[in-house]
């Protein structure tokens, strides 16, 4: 068994609201090994975003707090740290790249200065160093004339080319874990494809781990291990990806995996594509029990009364639910 | 910042400047009576002495003609001359400029050292008691008009206390320290007054900038950085913040323009605005309107002024 | 003007709904997953709902209507006449006779600031209208033309925005005083030109706001709808798109009262105002300054009404801003 680097245990992230407490993270278990790709899949507003934020302490406070867990990096656990020590763990253990490479980048500062202000922080480096690890770093991500190009703002880059800079300030001290946050989203169909390729290059050169976040069931089965599903604040279900993909036990999880679309099914068998009716509960005093149950087919009257629990039913292969 | 911006923003001077001297002359056209009509109503003066004066001053020639002989006049200095001082309008007022200025510059300073860490600090805690406190007195600051903060500050600090001189004086009889000292202690109240009144809106300005700026990705962004959260506010949020801020100012030039000319009035502060008021009571229209003047170009200065600083920290504009 | 407030510009997050606004990465990922409770709430509930939370505005408009009753049904119970002259009771401090105290020619103060403010109060409000009549006219018209009108507009907003208004507005009154006085009365002539030339520098956050509006709202789809369905340009605006101009609007004129009441106060109290011998706020401070170390009860008392009624609208207006235009289109 390979060393684990990131262990959360129970975490839960909630919001103070004028409405009243949003539990937007409640209860979630995760788990990653040195050098593999996990992927978080769930719909919007399911929590993964704020999970992986957790995990670097990028949750605005007030008014989120965390009300319970533990997120253990290489056996510490991060949510009591001081700021100063955490932020030794941040960009040199855990980076991350955000959704938006558009506004992910401030404005005013060169793109070189800004890859730059992560080197020298963690490096000792000076300036002038540091601008040259950056132009490195983005010879590495495959941008065009480095040298020239880290006088440049980011104004000056497209959305593809934004991301591998994010890719590349995300790099650039070589951290064990990258956490993905819905990296192509915002993306044209053909620059996703090549950034998903950069980060499965970089993965190859460097070793790093990958928490992928996504809502695209296509990106997990391409590029991850394992697979973790979340739904309303919770995982529902865990398992391999191979197992996932050829047996999901979740009804939610099936649900999801029917709503890819597929060419080659469409046009031979007439299907018609899938969608899984009604929308996310609400995360407000959510009810007691299985938080699938108002939209779930199977749904029994044992799934309202209590919250089904984690059971094993391969190895690895973890469900959330009573079936 | 390129070169080509800032020629581009210099040009758009020149229809501004024009623009305000045409609005300024359909004012002086408009306003009843011209300085010959007491000459006509005058029995002792013949009506063909009088007439032949206006001929020779131009005054029957279409208004055009006459707004560009005014216009070519205002831009060479020839501002005309003051009855009331006895002295050439430009060199009254190149006299009284510096010190409007100087008040204006040091309540500015004085504003900008207040307002930008107690707007960054509230910005960054909105909604904390500091916050609430900063907020509630900005509202105060800018509620309460500069002549009667002026009054309150004469009274506590005059009446009362009988720290500060409450007339300011340009003919202090003293030499070396003594003499730097007595005119800083006259300019204390007059600054506080400007000072106060334009920082209580800019605590606000910046206030609600960084909030916004707060929130945005990039800021997220360089805390994932782990470099520090006193480098975050500094380096990605106080300097983007500026950015709108600087405009905002500018903005408000105009006002802070008026409130100097109360304080001025008040301290009687021998600037511009008190020139102003003087001249008007004293029925010196030369004086008054260039007085108008000056500070229409001051305040056309100030938004080149600050047009300029908004490009210089906001390169995308630069590439517009 | 000196005193006139910032907060047309872009003041301020609004106190209440900010804590879902700190919430920007929560909100994004359970926005919706939070019940619409407030639906069922019409527009001006909600509005009203909100600008009850802003403790300081609610605060404020009790402050305001005390004031206003007091402006205007005072003078009926407190009938001491304005100018009263007894020498024997000059520059007296406050006492039952004269709860305010009196004035250097023994005239009571409080009958003198109850009548100053309903002027104060009137040229506010005329000149509250007379900007925002204008402001929405002009930023009607330029939000419908769009072209060259519309930049030839706006561009004239720049350039009034750039105006020394202080400097001109005491141009404005040095020159045409006397012409107007003849027309109107000493009284009547002042108010108008006061309220003309006040409002008239102060329409261009209005014609912003509503042009800004126009433009947001032109491209959407119920006026499409209206306009495809064959409603005229007229109809448009006044059925579709002023209503929804309308809050930042309410906030924007609130702010101008307070501004145009300083305004007029500055005028006064630098002499150039309202004839000497009618008591405006202004008036009474410019008179009470020259004896602030013998009375100061007088200038305060002038000088709190102006700072009491400036700040309470302020921050009704902040309240406003809150309820009304949680979007602050600027």
């Amino acid at each position: 068994m390979a060393e684990t680097l990131l262990d959360i245990r129970g975490l839960k992230t909630w919001f103070k609201t004028d409405d009243g407490m949003v539990r937007a993270v409640d209860g979630v278990d995760l788990r990653i090994e040195r050098g593999e790709t996990v992927g978080v899949v769930g719909e919007s507003g399911c929590g993964k975003t704020v999970t992986a934020r957790s995990v670097l302490k990028l949750i605005d406070m007030p008014p989120g707090r965390f009300e319970d867990g533990q997120i253990l990096w290489q056996g510490r656990d991060l949510i009591p740290l001081p700021q100063d020590e955490m932020n030794k763990v941040r960009a040199r253990e855990i980076a991350i790249v955000f959704q938006e490479p558009m506004t992910s980048l401030n404005p005013v500062y060169t793109v070189g200065d800004q890859i730059a202000e992560v080197i020298a922080q963690h490096q000792k480096l000076n300036k002038k160093q540091a601008l040259e690890g950056a132009a490195e770093m983005l010879r590495l991500v495959n941008i065009p004339n480095p040298q020239r190009r880290i006088h440049d703002y980011p104004h000056q880059f497209s959305g593809g080319m934004r991301q591998r800079v994010m890719i590349a300030m995300a790099l650039s001290c070589r951290p064990k874990l990258l956490i993905a946050d819905e990296p192509t989203t915002a993306l044209d169909v053909t620059i996703q494809a090549q950034i998903l390729e950069l980060m499965q290059e970089m993965k190859e050169r460097f070793g790093m781990a990958i928490m992928l976040i996504t809502h695209a069931m296509g990106v997990v089965a391409e590029t991850c291990q394992r697979v973790t599903v979340m739904y309303a604040g919770k995982v529902v279900e865990e398992a391999p990806v191979r197992e996932l993909f050829g047996s999901p036990r979740h009804p939610y999880t099936q649900g999801l995996i029917r709503s890819i679309p597929r060419v080659d099914r469409a046009a031979t068998h007439k299907e018609r594509l899938e969608a899984i009716p009604g929308t996310v509960p609400s995360l407000l005093e959510p009810p007691p029990g299985c938080r699938f149950a108002a939209r779930c087919r199977f749904v029994t009257e044992v799934c309202t009364r209590a919250m089904p629990t984690m059971k094993e039913v391969s190895p690895g292969h973890f469900v959330r639910c009573v079936l | 910042m390129s070169r080509q911006y800032l020629i581009r923003r210099l040009l758009l001077v020149i229809p501004a400047m024009l623009g305000i001297s045409v609005l300024l002359y359909t004012v002086l056209a408009l306003a009843p009576g011209d300085p010959f009509s007491e000459l006509a109503a005058n029995p002792a003066v013949p009506p063909e002495v009088a007439q032949a004066l206006r001929t020779k001053f131009g005054l029957d020639d279409p208004v055009w003609i006459r707004y560009w002989r005014w216009l070519i006049a205002m831009l060479h200095g020839e501002w005309g001359f003051s009855f009331q001082s006895r002295m050439d309008v430009d060199r009254l007022i190149m006299q009284r400029l510096p010190t409007t200025l100087i008040v204006i510059g040091a309540a500015q300073l004085l504003a900008i050292l207040v307002a930008l860490p107690v707007g960054v600090l509230a910005g960054t805690r909105p909604y904390s008691i500091f916050d609430q406190i900063a907020n509630t007195l900005a509202f105060v600051g800018f509620s309460l008009p500069t002549f009667f903060t002026g009054l309150l500050l004469i009274l506590v600090f005059s009446i009362q206390l009988d720290w500060l001189p409450f007339v300011y004086r340009a003919d202090i009889d003293a030499t070396g320290w003594r003499f730097y000292w007595e005119h800083i202690k006259q300019s204390i109240m007059p600054v506080m007054v400007l000072g106060l009144f334009q920082g209580a809106s800019l605590v606000r300005y910046v206030r609600s900038s960084v909030l916004d700026v707060v929130r945005l990705d990039y800021v997220t962004t360089a805390r994932a950085k782990g470099i520090g959260e006193r480098k975050v506010i500094s380096r990605h949020v106080v300097r983007n913040a500026l950015i709108p801020v600087v405009t905002l100012v500018a903005l408000q030039m105009p006002i802070v323009f008026g409130g100097a000319i109360v304080t001025e009035q008040i301290f009687r502060v021998p600037g511009i605005g008190s020139l102003l008021i003087s001249a008007m009571l004293a029925n010196d229209t030369p004086v008054i309107m260039a007085v108008t003047f000056v500070f229409s170009c001051l305040v056309v200065l100030c938004n080149l002024i600050a047009d300029v600083l908004y490009a210089w920290l906001d390169p995308r504009i630069a590439f517009r | 003007m000196p005193g006139s407030t910032p907060a047309s510009l872009s003041a301020d997050a609004p106190t209440s709904v900010g804590a879902p606004l700190v919430a920007a990465p929560a909100a994004g990922a359970a926005a919706p997953a939070v019940p619409r409770k407030r639906q069922r709430f019409s527009p001006w509930q909600e509005a009203w709902r909100r600008f009850r939370r802003h403790r300081l505005a609610v605060a404020s408009a009790v402050v305001l209507l005390l004031m206003v009753a007091a402006i205007a049904i005072g003078p009926l119970l407190w009938t001491v006449p304005i100018n009263e002259i007894d020498f024997a009771s000059k520059l007296e401090g406050p006492s039952w006779a004269h709860p305010l105290g009196t004035d250097d020619l023994g005239q009571d103060v409080l009958a003198r600031v109850l009548y100053g403010g309903r002027i104060s109060l009137a040229v506010g409000l005329a000149a509250m209208f007379v900007a925002i009549f204008v402001g929405v006219l002009v930023g009607a018209v330029a939000g419908m033309s769009s072209g060259r009108l519309d930049a030839l507009l706006m561009w004239l907003a720049d350039l009034f925005l750039s105006l020394p208004q202080l400097p001109l507005l005491l141009l404005v009154i040095y020159l045409f005083r006397d012409s107007l006085k003849a027309v109107f009365g000493p009284e009547g002539g002042i108010f108008v030109m006061i309220v003309i030339v006040i409002g008239g520098l102060r329409w261009m956050p209005s014609a912003r706001l509503v042009r800004a509006q126009f433009l947001s709202i032109r491209e959407k789809e119920f006026v499409e709808a209206a306009r495809a369905l064959g409603a005229s340009k007229v109809r448009q605006v006044v059925q579709h798109i002023l209503p929804n101009a309308l809050g930042p609007v309410i906030v924007a004129a609130t702010i101008d009262v307070a501004a145009a009441i300083i305004a007029e106060s500055t005028l006064s109290f630098l002499g150039l105002g309202f004839p000497p011998d009618i008591p405006t706020w202004g008036r009474l401070l410019a008179d009470a300054k020259d004896y602030l170390d013998i009375a100061p009860h007088w200038a305060l008392a002038s000088g709190v009404a102006i700072f009491l009624t400036v700040l309470s609208i302020n921050f009704i207006g902040d309240g406003l801003r809150d309820a009304l235009d949680p979007r602050r289109v600027i």
